[in-house]
């Protein structure tokens, strides 16, 4: 049996199909970012050189991840809504940003939170940290753009060309750390090299990343729900509406 | 477990201020999105009745 993918790319069944996976997230990510949790305060040893100070990274590194994770997803859609000149992409586009600029705050919040005690200093002027908050200068910017246009389907191109052109920060903040010599620590794990933190210490930052993930795609999935009425507002959707409904709703 | 009281928990190592502010905002942060988007759902579906 084939499943018509084409049928869930309309926003009208996509609205319901959203609405039964949200709660399927939502309770992936209560639990996994309980069992994070636990680990990460629980389980896992104090760090002897950082002391407790360390366990920020269980919130920071998620975080991080995140921010630049939703970055290139939200560009893929607008990339697609650019290319296929598709509706329903751009809506994607327009669900993931505030998300993103939120987890993009909130590294460089819990970066400031970690800064102080382990650098002495909470921001410093270092690569990884400015292009980090290039990015949710980026955010921001897509937002406002579309928020400053009247005609949707202006808004729609112009802040997915924005979002286009900033995927070039994305490898910027990801290799900053090797390209240059910054205060900010390198990689905390990564493909080719065993980690270097103790695996209870890894467990938990990857079960809270999956809690992260999981509910990064409930919340975007039901902003998605509130961009499909608000864009789509049809008188109603029990009926058939006219086409001229239609036509006034977009 | 590393931790012999409430207190040595809560204290961190001496690092509490800064790991409850981050986890705390963190939680914070997230709650407020989801009341957020929950009331925006709310006000866009107010007066129709077949938006569930």
């Amino acid at each position: 049996m084939g499943i018509n993918w084409f049928k869930y790319s309309s926003p009208q069944a996509f609205y319901p199909l959203a609405g039964k996976m949200i709660p399927w997230f939502s309770a992936a990510a209560l639990g996994l970012i309980g069992v994070g949790l636990y680990i990460g305060f629980f389980v896992a040893p104090t760090d002897f050189q950082q002391g407790d100070a360390y366990r920020i990274i269980f919130v920071h590194v998620p975080a991080a991840w995140m921010s630049m994770f939703l970055y290139v997803i939200m560009a893929a859609w607008a990339g697609l809504g650019l290319g296929l000149n598709a509706r329903p992409s751009f809506m994607m586009a327009q669900a993931i940003a505030p998300t993103g600029a939120m987890f993009t705050f909130l590294a460089l919040l819990t970066g400031a939170m970690w800064g102080k005690p382990t650098w002495g200093a909470w921001w410093v002027w270092d690569a990884r940290l400015t292009s980090e908050l290039i990015l949710l200068f980026q955010y921001i910017g897509i937002i406002l753009l579309r928020a400053s246009i009247d005609d949707l389907r202006r808004a729609d191109r112009a802040s997915a060309v924005l979002a286009l052109v900033g995927v070039v920060n994305v490898p910027i903040i990801y290799f900053s750390v090797r390209w240059w010599n910054t205060l900010h620590q390198g990689a905390s794990v990564s493909m080719t090299a065993s980690p270097k933190m103790a695996t209870t210490m890894v467990t938990a930052m990857l079960v809270m990343t999956l809690g992260f993930w999981m509910y990064s795609f409930a919340v975007t999935l039901a902003r998605m729900r509130c961009v499909i009425v608000e864009r789509e507002r049809l008188p109603s959707w029990g009926k058939n509406p006219s086409i001229q409904e239609v036509a006034e709703a977009r | 477990m590393q931790w012999g009281s409430l207190t040595e928990f809560v204290a961190m190592g001496g690092y509490g201020l800064y790991v409850w502010t981050s986890f705390g905002a963190t939680a914070l942060c997230m709650v407020w999105e989801v009341l957020a988007v929950w009331r925006r759902h709310a006000s866009a579906t107010a007066g129709s009745h077949d938006v569930s």
